[in-house]
């Protein structure tokens, strides 16, 4: 069965962050954020230490919410209906259980009815080069291959959207560079990418365009390619210096 | 976890041993060695007597274990993982209720189901069951409290996730429950273990009555008051058999499956 058969017509995207403000106490971590995020492009969020990149992507997300502002999907997400984005973390969590079993509680979770939750996990662990080791108990694999797991159940979900926070930041270049692969197979089969990243190298290697966050505010939007070139604004010139010693 | 029986039987030995003070009328023990040799004799034959009542320890406490389990852990889940007017209130008197007095457990489940109580009808007082019931309500807060701190520390890290998945409440909490699994056994244990080394409460509704509901605890009790010391020691020697036996049990369990599970 084609899961884009069940999928409702109407697109989540574009996703509109009108002056969204988050404050930690008395501390304001984001300052008044004004976007919009476009279907197909794969953004990169990047910019220092305490730019408020991962505060964003929870806000977008929904694991968060807004101070004040508004984040508005185009398409409304009913609080109880099955969720059409999904998110990988720094460190992923796994449930004390197979591999597979794994992925088959996420479609659980989304609503996937029961005969059709098996033959889907099963593909999008062989998508990702787990398929032999999906009776292996989750916990137990290798930080690569977590990641991996991670990746598979998020796109056994089939979103419209991935959020992906640092999802190599862990882990050796061998395995960042999987990740990398299974990111890009699954922007090729549709699904829009949103990630921070503090690995420039990946950004260009991975980036349509550039979300640039510094000190909670939004400095600078570009596409990959002429930010990484030729940045417009002093913060993300002086950034990408610091970050970029050639 | 000392059965404070068992420290009261010390004592009474060390009373012989050192003062041969012994009560009247009461044969003379010639002091704890003697008593010991006795007691392992005792139960190397499986005196009947003996086996009676560990039999009917083990079905009351673990009837209650698996009943204050199965109240107990999910409710600790639930107040881990939801939010509700009172929640705080709710966790101190949870906390609170770890350390009730058995005696007042007893003594409150016996105003309830004596004749004249509001469950007199039931007819159940001194009997097996109404055990089972006071050792559920004594333990059962602690069940419930152990369990929220461990699931509140689980929900800590799944919580992110979970939401991201758009797993539901009651969901989450049954999914922190099994995922916990190997946790919870400690939990369970140190149910169980309140509930084999508590006399107060199985003494007042039960009646210590022989055959019927005389456990371990009330024996061990009762033996030690009549001055038959090999039957109390060797029920006490069985009582720590059993507790050590399960926890190492547990313990071989839980790290097995750590090292499966991770």
């Amino acid at each position: 069965m084609n899961p884009m058969d069940m999928r409702p017509p109407l697109s989540l995207l574009p996703l509109h962050l009108e002056d969204v403000v988050f404050d930690v106490g008395q501390r304001r971590i984001l300052h008044g954020i004004t976007l919009a995020l476009d279907a197909g492009s794969r953004t990169m969020i990047i910019g220092p230490n305490g730019a408020g990149k991962s505060v964003l992507l929870r806000l977008c997300h929904g694991l968060l919410e807004p101070t004040s502002g508004r984040v508005a999907w185009s398409a409304p997400e009913p609080p109880h209906a099955p969720r059409r984005q999904a998110m990988v973390f720094q460190r992923p969590v796994l449930l004390r259980r197979s591999a597979l079993a794994n992925i088959v509680y996420a479609l659980k979770c989304s609503g996937v009815p029961a005969p059709a939750r098996f033959g889907r996990a099963l593909s999008a662990l062989s998508r990702v080069g787990l398929g032999a080791l999906a009776d292996r108990p989750a916990r137990v694999l290798s930080g690569g291959e977590q990641q991996r797991l991670a990746l598979a159940r998020a796109w056994a979900l089939d979103p419209e959207v991935l959020f992906l926070d640092e999802p190599t930041a862990s882990l050796d270049p061998g395995a960042a560079h999987e990740i990398e692969r299974i990111v890009g197979a699954m922007h090729a089969a549709g699904t829009k990418i949103v990630m921070v990243t503090h690995n420039m190298g990946q950004a260009r290697r991975l980036g349509d365009e550039v979300l640039f966050l510094h000190q909670g505010r939004l400095v600078e939007r570009a596409p990959a390619e002429r930010f990484f070139r030729n940045p417009a604004t002093p913060e993300a010139a002086r950034f990408l210096e610091g970050e970029l010693p050639w | 976890m000392m059965p404070g029986c068992i420290q009261g039987l010390t004592y009474y030995v060390c009373d012989c041993i050192f003062y041969h003070r012994v009560r009247p009328g009461r044969q003379v023990m010639n002091g704890f060695a003697d008593a010991a040799a006795q007691a392992f004799g005792l139960i190397a034959a499986g005196d009947p007597k003996l086996v009676d009542v560990v039999m009917l320890s083990l079905r009351v406490s673990l009837a209650s274990v698996v009943l204050s389990s199965a109240i107990g852990l999910p409710l600790g889940a639930f107040v881990a993982v939801t939010r509700f007017p009172g929640r705080k209130g709710a966790i101190v008197v949870l906390n609170a209720l770890m350390g009730l007095p058995s005696v007042v457990v007893g003594l409150v489940v016996y105003l309830l189901l004596s004749r004249a109580g509001p469950l007199g009808s039931w007819g159940i007082l001194f009997t097996p069951t109404a055990m089972v019931i006071a050792q559920t309500i004594l333990i059962t807060p602690t069940m419930a409290a152990l369990s929220r701190q461990i699931i509140a520390d689980g929900w800590e890290e799944y919580r992110e996730q979970l939401r991201s998945l758009g797993a539901r409440k009651a969901g989450v909490a049954l999914t922190l429950l099994w995922d916990l699994r190997y946790s919870l056994v400690t939990i369970v244990l140190a149910g169980y273990g309140r509930a084999a080394s508590e006399v107060g409460a199985v003494m007042i509704v039960g009646g210590n009555i022989d055959g019927v509901t005389r456990v371990m605890t009330t024996a061990i009790a009762l033996e030690t008051s009549k001055g038959d010391l090999p039957l109390a020691l060797g029920l006490g020697i069985i009582l720590l058999a059993i507790v050590l036996a399960l926890n190492a049990a547990a313990n071989v369990v839980r790290d097995a499956a750590r090292r499966r599970y991770g």
